[in-house]
């Protein structure tokens, strides 16, 4: 069987299928494949965190323009995926990551992101609740979480509403670009063709890319994530640290949602799992955070798989080597805050030939000058 | 060679005294601080009570089993009080948790006997205090010497309803009905092949006859209505019985629970793949019939192999540990092999004898009223499960049990879902249309209980 589109979207996370919605919403006729269930990796398992504070600021055009498309979930889904804005709440241990949120103020600034320092002095004094080990915070008001179980599928939702054929349990084994169209055969030998293909498929998108002739040194990136039992709701702003070893937020039910390190993968299966040891270790930075947790039960962990790229930040953009292809993945870890605004920005890259957002830093031939 | 056990009930017990007979010092973990598992939990010394009292029939098999365990203990590196939260199967490491403290084990093979924990089906009213499992109503009047309530009710299904009803009644409690949702004419046809189990089935005749003696009300192929209560907690149960009509009655507690599913979140975390068993209506780690698994170096044995009781567990204990000992290269007596490998044959039969006997009856969780709470850790009404099943559900509609987890927060609390997920299960296959092996199984995820997050260590400086 062979079906043909406009536009084929590879990988059915957020990303993926905020494109397909942003695609189908303009006319477009739109295909997205997805392996398993839309979002089973990387946006459906992660933490949760709708955090613009702290990002490589080349990264902030887009979490800025992604957040306003937070703000409109509801009114595009029909969900807001518990959206919450809460603050998110940034803390330094030491006096040299009190000078690095210091000095990510200038930055905040100069893109526009509301950010306020909390002083050695008000830390306490605002947060009782903080352990001694905390020496300062910076709080982003605009900040906050939402249950990434809900976005891809509620996107995904959205999409098929507005015309999209979201195809899952769909495994692409073979990709080929002849004549200004793009082949793609299903492990069910179906056929997909179009004259564009989205490569948004996570970690795996990088065997994609490879696939085009544009191979990108991207790792499976696996987050060690944990939720408690609830307990009586005190920590009200989504926490992190500088250095990254921790995070974590409490949802008004009680349960603590945790994470930190990384787990172990095997993106053939595919399959992840947090590992004990950073599991552990996970939850002595957490109750050097909060001392308040300690007796708290944790009980469930969990993984998915991301994709990391050597400088932390995505690919995004159109392929160097074939027109018609235009690649986002391997968002390193935090690509749940900004798959809404990815979505519409594949969507002008493709309708529009442009976009407005700047997304130079995230070429993917940029490693290969170092190579 | 390295071997970690897991579990010192029937199975641990059996799987130990042979590993220990061939030489070895297996390291021994069970979360309970003595052997004998939850069929023969021992109680603590202050309400020591005679073995005859506390295990009736059973009294024999119980006394032998705690003399071995009591003989192998110090024989084996025994870890009492210990969860096992996690194993990894590739790194051969098993995560404890002692009193607290973290620990791991890592081995050069295991043998997972993690026993089961009572099926649940849910009925309106049943997160009332007062309300109890069968066998939580057992491990009550064993160990702690006391029963559930004074006016007891019993409902569900499986020879346990009526072995702890006879049990209650024996020990001076008042039994006010005995519920069987089991109609008769299912466990008439499958009394022959039962015939088979010899003992075991007088034995469950036996309790059917002195409860009937002792005046007990009794009623088969019952469909319970509601946990009736208070302030206070349960005042009565109503039921409707085969021929349609409406009863309540009087009771300050409920024992209830329609037989055991296997507790294997150790064999699901360590990759051990499962498949529905349609005749126990549960799912099921692979092995083959000595215990071995798909998994090198990984053994099961025991009711968390799959449901076959407490005679079985021993003899499939001994099994396992033998084909561990086989495949490390170990001479074994092959009389002993065949003679275990003939004896969990005949079992098998009368096994199965039993679950047709006994069917799980799925229509009824599949029933359960959309009001009801289906899980009690997060409060879900069966509506919510439903509701998550549905075309207009905000996310779409979840085509299978994790997905419908993620969407409604079923089987995401303390439990993990081993209370409600069975019932569940039976409620989203029947809101998909779908049989419901093909909605697939909760999956397992780490820690396999509840784990504290450590105190804060003092920081170093504090220390210097």
């Amino acid at each position: 069987m062979t079906t043909e589109c406009e536009v084929l979207v590879l990988g059915g996370g957020g990303a993926g299928c905020s494109a397909a919605l942003h695609l189908a919403q303009r006319g477009v006729k739109v295909v997205l494949l997805e392996r398993g269930l839309v979002g089973s990796q990387a946006s459906g398992v992660n933490y949760g965190g709708v955090r613009q504070q702290g990002r490589h600021p080349a990264e902030l055009p887009i979490a800025r323009r992604s957040r306003e498309i937070w703000g409109r979930l509801k009114e595009i889904t029909g969900t807001e995926a518990e959206f919450t804005v809460t603050g998110h709440l940034k803390l330094a241990r030491s006096d040299a990551e009190e000078a690095e949120l210091i000095a990510y103020l200038d930055v905040a600034k100069q893109h526009g992101l509301p950010l306020r320092m909390v002083g050695r002095n008000a830390i306490h004094r605002e947060y009782p609740w903080l352990g001694p080990a905390v020496v300062a915070g910076s709080f982003a008001p605009e900040d906050g979480s939402a249950n990434p179980r809900l976005l891809a599928p509620a996107l995904a939702r959205a999409a098929r509403a507005a015309g999209a054929e979201i195809r899952e349990h769909t495994k692409v084994v073979s990709h080929h670009h002849a004549a200004g169209r793009f082949e793609l055969t299903s492990e069910a030998d179906e056929v997909f063709r179009a004259p564009v293909l989205l490569n948004m498929a996570g970690f795996w998108g990088g065997a994609v890319a490879d696939a085009f002739g544009e191979p990108v040194p991207v790792r499976p990136l696996s987050p060690n994530m944990m939720v408690t039992e609830p307990a009586p709701y005190f920590i009200e702003p989504n926490l992190g640290v500088v250095g990254g070893n921790v995070y974590l937020r409490q949802i008004p039910r009680g349960n603590v949602i945790l994470g930190g390190g990384h787990g172990e993968s095997d993106p053939a299966v595919p399959w992840s799992r947090p590992l004990p040891e950073v599991t552990l270790e996970a939850l002595e930075h957490a109750v050097r955070l909060v001392p308040a947790l300690a007796g708290v039960q944790v009980i469930r962990s969990w993984s998915g798989i991301d994709g990391k790229m050597p400088d932390g930040i995505p690919v995004i953009g159109p392929s160097r080597t074939t027109p018609g292809l235009f690649h986002a993945f391997g968002f390193s870890g935090h690509g749940f805050q900004l798959g809404p605004a990815i979505g519409a920005i594949l969507s002008e890259l493709v309708l529009d030939g442009r976009t407005d957002t700047p997304l130079e830093a995230f070429r993917i031939d940029r490693f290969q000058a170092a190579a | 060679m390295r071997v970690a056990v897991v579990g010192a009930g029937p199975a641990g017990v059996r799987a130990v005294e042979v590993l220990v007979a061939a030489g070895h010092r297996p390291v021994w973990i069970d979360e309970a601080p003595e052997g004998g598992g939850r069929i023969y939990q021992r109680p603590p010394a202050p309400l020591q009570r005679d073995a005859k009292t506390l295990y009736g029939f059973e009294a024999k098999r119980a006394t032998a089993l705690h003399a071995a365990f009591d003989a192998l203990k110090t024989r084996a590196d025994w870890r009492p009080e210990t969860l096992a939260w996690h194993i990894r199967a590739g790194a051969k490491r098993l995560h404890t948790l002692h009193r607290g403290a973290q620990g791991v084990v890592d081995y050069d093979a295991a043998l997972l006997c993690t026993g089961a924990m009572d099926r649940v089906i849910p009925v309106p009213g049943w997160t009332q205090p007062g309300v109890t499992t069968l066998g939580g109503a057992q491990i009550a009047l064993k160990a702690q010497g006391c029963g559930i309530g004074r006016r007891v009710a019993f409902l569900g299904s499986g020879p346990l309803l009526w072995l702890i009803a006879y049990q209650y009644a024996k020990a001076g409690a008042e039994v006010v009905a005995v519920l069987d949702t089991t109609p008769f004419a299912t466990k008439a046809a499958a009394a022959p092949r039962l015939l088979r189990g010899g003992a075991t089935f007088a034995k469950g005749l036996f309790y059917v006859g002195w409860l009937r003696a002792h005046r007990v009300r009794v009623a088969e192929g019952v469909t319970p209505l509601a946990i009736e209560g208070g302030a206070e907690g349960v005042t009565g149960l109503r039921w409707r019985d085969a021929a349609g009509r409406e009863h309540e009655v009087a009771c300050d507690a409920v024992g209830m629970g329609w037989g055991l599913k296997p507790e294997a979140q150790l064999a699901d975390l360590a990759g051990i793949p499962f498949r529905f068993d349609a005749l126990q209506h549960n799912w099921v780690p692979q092995r083959d019939a000595a215990g071995r698994t798909p998994i090198a170096g990984h053994y099961l044995a025991g009711d968390g192999a799959g449901i076959g009781g407490a005679e079985v567990a021993e003899l499939a204990g001994a099994r396992a540990a033998l084909a561990l000992l086989q495949d490390a290269g170990q001479a074994v007596d092959a009389t002993t092999v065949a003679r275990l490998d003939a004896a969990l044959a005949q079992q098998q039969r009368f096994r199965a004898a039993l679950d047709r006997a006994f069917p799980f009856p799925a229509h009824l969780a599949a029933a359960l009223p959309d009001d009801a709470i289906l899980c009690r850790c997060e409060g879900l009404r069966a509506g919510e499960l439903r509701a998550a099943a549905r075309a207009d559900n905000a996310a779409g509609p979840a085509p299978e049990m994790n997905r419908a987890k993620a969407f409604s927060r079923t089987g995401m609390g303390r439990c993990q879902g081993r209370v409600c997920g069975a019932a569940a299960a039976e409620i989203l296959a029947a809101e998909l249309g779908q049989p419901v092996k093909a909605i697939g199984r909760l999956r397992g995820q780490p820690p396999v209980k509840p784990m504290p997050i450590p105190a804060p260590r003092p920081a170093r400086e504090a220390v210097s």
